[in-house]
C-alpha cells in the first residue's frame, strides 16, 4: 500500500490538494507578517478567520452573490483589526493577551450568530475551478497548479505583491522602521501609530478573507470552530518564514503538503493511525521553529508598544 | 506615613475596581448584543444568575466549574509573572488526565487513600512535561512560547484521540460496534469524595488550598522571588546571578503542572472516565482558556483568581440556564470572555498611570529592585511596591 502513495494520479492528488490548502494559511500568514514587521502581535487571527468565514458563507448563501461573501469576511475581519489597533496602539494593552481575548470573542460570535442564523450545517456552491488557458493542458502541471479556484490564485499572488511592497517601497520602509526602531522612525516623522494601524487593518482584512476562503472555497461549509486552530499556525508561519513572504510561502507549503499527505494516507487506508497522521504537521512545525529561529532575529520592536501611557 | 497608607489603601480599591469595571463594560455589551437577537437582556440575565447561584445545586455546580479555571488560573500567576505566556492549559491539562486516568484504571486492587493521590500527582507531572517541553524550547532553543504551546495543545488532543480509540478505549466499548472513545469508568472507591447531593467534590477545596500555597511560593520563597524578577526584568535578574534559562523553564514547569492537575481532577472529581468528541474543549470546557482570563481578572494574584474563578465559573453555569430560558446560545459566554479579556488587558492603561503618578510621587530610586523598564515592562505588579 505504501506503493500506492508513490503513483503519478496519488503524486498529482496530493500536490494538487497541497496547494489549495495552503491558501488560508497564505492569506492569514501573509497579513500577519505585515503587522509582525511593523511590531505588532497579532493572535487574534483564528477569531479573525471565523468571523470572516462565518460573514462570508451567510451572505454567500443568502444573497448567492460569493464576491459580496468575500467583500464581508474582509469588512469584519478589518474592523476586527480596527478594534485590535485601537486596544494595543492607543491603549498600549499587553498584544499576546488582547489577541486571546479577540480570539475568544471571534470564536464566541461566529458560533453565536451561526446558531442563531443558521442552525443547521448547510453547503454553498462556493468558487468553482478556473481553468487557466493553454496553462491548465500541460500535463502534471497543468492539474497541480492551473486548475484551481480563483481565491487561491489570489493567494499565491499576494506573496510576490507583499515582497513587493515591504521591499520596494517607501510604506514598506516604513513599516519596517517602525518595526525595528520605531522611536527613530519617529523622529524622522514617520506616524508610528497610522502605519500599526494600516498594518493591523489590512492584517485582520486579509484573515477575514483566509475564513471566507474556507467557508466558500475550500469547504464549503460554516461550522462552529471551523478553523481548529488553523489561525495560529499561520502566526507560527510567520516565524518560521523569518517573517519574510517567500519564507512564509515556503512554511505554508510545507505545512500544506504535509497535511495533503496526511489525507491522502488515510484515503488510502494506509495503516497509520489517522489521529497520528494528524499530529504530523504540528510536531514539524515545533521542529521547524527549533531549526530556523535561533539562527533569524524577529522585528526588534515586536510586541512592544510605542510612545507614553499619556 | 498615614498619608501615603491612605493613598495606597486609596490606589488598591481603585486597581481591583477596574476588572469589575471590565466585566460591566462586557456586560453591557453583551445586552447590545442580546437586544440585536430579539432577547430581553434583563430576562437572560436574570436566567443567568438564578443558573448560578439560584439553589444550593446551582451553587456547587458553580463552584465545581469554578475549580478547574482556579487550578489552570493558579499555573497563569506563576507564568504570566515570570513573563512567559502559556496558552497550553488546553493541552496540559488533557495529558494530565490522560495519565492520572491511566492510574485509576491500572491500579483497580489499590486502595483509594493510595491510588487518588497517587493519581493527582501523576496528572500534575504529566501537565508538568508538557508545559516543560514548551519552556525547554523556549530557554534554550528560543521558540516563541505562544507558538509552541498552541501546538502542544494540537498534538496532545490527536494523542487523546488516539488513546481513548485505541489503546485505552473501554473494553466493554471496544466490543461494541459504537466504540464509543471512552475510557473504563473509575470504580466507586477512586472517586473524590462528594459533597452529597450535589456533584460539588473535595477538589474545590484543594484548590482553594494550593491558591494560598502558590501566594506563599511567589511571594515568600527565593523560587517565586526568582521566577518574578525573570519576568521583570531579564537582563537585572542575568546580572544579579540568576539562571535566567532555568527560571523560564521552571515558570512553565509549574504552570502546566497546575493545569494537568486540573485535567486529573475532572476525572476524579467530576466524570470518573476521560470521553473526547475529537475536540480539546469536548474534554476541558475551554477550562484551558478560560484560566487564563480568571487568572488575569485575579490580577495574576492567587487569591485574587479565587472570586474570579467563581465569578467565570458562574457565567459558565449561568450560560447553561440562559440556553434554556431564553434560546441564547452559550456561545455569548464565550465572547463575552474574550471581551472582558480585552477590556481588562485595556484597563491597565490607567493602573500603570496611577503608578506612574505614585513612582513620581515618592523618592525617585525608592521602589522596586530593579531598575524600572517602564517602556517594557507593563506587567501588573503593584504587590511589589513596598513588600
Amino acid at each position: 500500500m505504501i506503493s500506492d502513495l508513490l503513483s503519478m494520479t496519488v503524486l498529482v492528488g496530493i500536490l494538487t490538494s497541497g496547494i489549495r490548502l495552503a491558501t488560508p494559511y497564505l492569506y492569514a500568514a501573509i497579513g500577519e507578517t505585515f503587522g509582525q514587521r511593523s511590531g505588532v502581535l497579532n493572535l487574534g487571527v483564528d477569531g479573525q478567520m471565523l468571523l470572516g468565514a462565518f460573514a462570508a458563507f451567510y451572505v454567500a448563501i443568502t444573497t448567492g452573490n460569493l464576491w459580496l461573501g468575500v467583500l464581508s469576511a474582509m469588512i469584519i475581519g478589518g474592523l476586527m483589526g480596527l478594534a485590535m489597533a485601537f486596544v494595543t496602539v492607543n491603549l498600549h494593552a499587553e498584544q499576546g493577551i488582547s489577541g486571546i481575548g479577540f480570539y475568544l470573542f471571534g470564536l464566541g460570535l461566529s458560533d453565536l450568530l451561526f446558531q442563531k442564523l443558521l442552525g443547521t450545517v448547510e453547503t454553498v456552491k462556493g468558487f468553482r475551478k478556473v481553468f487557466i488557458p493553454v496553462l491548465s493542458d500541460l500535463p502534471v502541471v497543468g492539474e497541480i497548479f492551473f486548475r484551481q479556484n480563483i481565491l487561491v490564485y489570489i493567494a499565491f499572488a499576494l506573496v510576490p505583491i507583499a515582497w513587493f511592497i515591504l521591499n520596494k517601497t517607501t510604506l514598506g520602509l516604513k513599516i519596517r522602521a517602525v518595526g525595528e526602531n520605531p522611536e527613530a522612525a519617529d523622529s524622522l516623522g514617520v506616524s508610528v501609530a497610522r502605519i500599526r494601524y494600516f498594518t493591523i487593518i489590512l492584517g485582520g482584512t486579509l484573515s477575514g478573507v483566509a475564513g471566507a476562503s474556507l467557508s466558500i472555497a475550500l469547504l464549503n461549509v460554516f461550522q462552529q470552530n471551523m478553523t481548529s486552530g488553523l489561525g495560529f499556525i499561520a502566526v507560527a508561519l510567520v516565524y518560521f518564514g523569518a517573517w519574510r513572504p517567500w519564507g512564509v510561502l515556503a512554511g505554508a507549503l510545507l505545512f500544506s503538503l504535509v497535511n495533503s499527505l496526511q489525507l491522502w494516507i488515510q484515503v488510502l487506508g494506509i495503516p497509520i493511525p489517522s489521529d497520528i497522521a494528524v499530529m504530523m504537521p504540528y510536531i514539524l512545525t515545533i521542529l521547524v521553529l527549533v531549526a530556523t529561529v535561533s539562527r533569524v532575529r524577529a522585528p526588534s520592536a515586536l510586541t512592544k508598544s510605542f510612545g507614553h501611557d499619556d | 506615613m498615614s498619608n501615603t497608607d491612605q493613598e495606597k489603601w486609596y490606589s488598591k480599591l481603585f486597581d481591583a475596581s477596574l476588572p469589575i469595571l471590565a466585566t460591566l463594560a462586557a456586560l453591557i455589551v453583551g445586552a447590545v448584543m442580546l437586544l440585536l437577537l430579539k432577547v430581553d437582556p434583563i430576562e437572560a440575565y436574570k436566567a443567568m444568575w438564578e443558573g448560578a447561584f439560584g439553589s444550593k445545586n446551582a451553587l456547587a455546580e458553580t463552584l465545581v466549574k469554578a475549580t478547574p479555571l482556579l487550578l489552570v488560573g493558579l499555573g497563569i500567576c506563576i507564568s504570566f509573572r515570570g513573563d512567559v505566556i502559556n496558552i497550553g492549559g488546553e493541552g496540559q491539562m488533557i495529558v494530565g488526565a490522560i495519565l492520572g486516568t491511566l492510574v485509576g484504571i491500572t491500579l483497580v486492587d489499590w486502595s483509594g487513600w493510595i491510588v487518588i493521590p497517587v493519581a493527582l500527582l501523576v496528572g500534575f507531572a504529566g501537565g508538568a512535561i508538557w508545559g516543560g517541553i514548551p519552556g525547554v524550547l523556549k530557554a534554550y532553543f528560543n521558540v516563541n512560547e505562544i507558538l509552541s504551546t498552541v501546538m502542544m495543545n494540537a498534538i496532545a488532543v490527536q494523542l487523546m484521540n488516539f488513546l481513548l480509540r485505541g489503546p485505552m478505549i473501554d473494553p466493554s466499548q471496544a466490543e461494541l460496534a459504537s466504540k464509543i472513545p471512552q475510557t473504563a469508568r473509575l470504580i466507586d472507591a477512586f472517586r473524590l469524595p462528594r459533597w452529597a447531593p450535589t456533584r460539588l467534590h473535595l477538589g474545590a477545596l484543594i484548590a482553594v488550598v494550593l491558591a494560598v500555597l502558590v501566594y506563599i511560593l511567589l511571594w515568600r520563597t527565593s523560587w517565586g522571588y526568582r521566577i518574578r524578577a525573570v519576568g521583570q526584568n531579564p537582563h537585572a535578574s542575568k546580572y544579579a546571578g540568576i539562571k535566567v534559562k532555568n527560571y523560564v523553564v521552571l515558570a512553565l514547569v509549574l504552570s502546566g503542572a497546575f493545569a494537568g492537575l486540573a485535567g486529573a481532577m475532572q476525572v476524579y472529581g467530576v466524570n470518573f472516565r476521560m470521553i473526547t468528541d475529537g475536540s480539546a474543549s469536548g474534554f476541558t470546557g475551554s477550562a484551558g482558556f478560560n484560566g487564563i482570563v480568571a487568572a488575569l481578572f485575579g490580577q495574576l494574584h492567587p487569591i485574587g483568581t479565587i472570586p474570579a474563578s467563581i465569578l467565570f465559573g458562574a457565567l459558565l453555569v449561568g450560560a447553561n440556564k440562559m440556553q434554556r430560558v431564553v434560546q441564547v446560545p452559550s456561545a455569548l459566554i464565550t465572547a463575552l470572555n474574550g471581551l472582558v479579556v480585552v477590556f481588562v488587558v485595556s484597563s491597565e492603561i490607567w493602573r500603570r498611570k496611577r503608578q506612574k503618578r505614585r513612582m513620581a510621587a515618592t523618592a525617585p530610586g525608592g521602589e522596586g529592585i530593579f531598575p524600572a523598564e517602564t517602556e517594557i515592562t507593563e506587567k501588573p505588579d503593584n504587590e511589589e511596591v513596598g513588600s
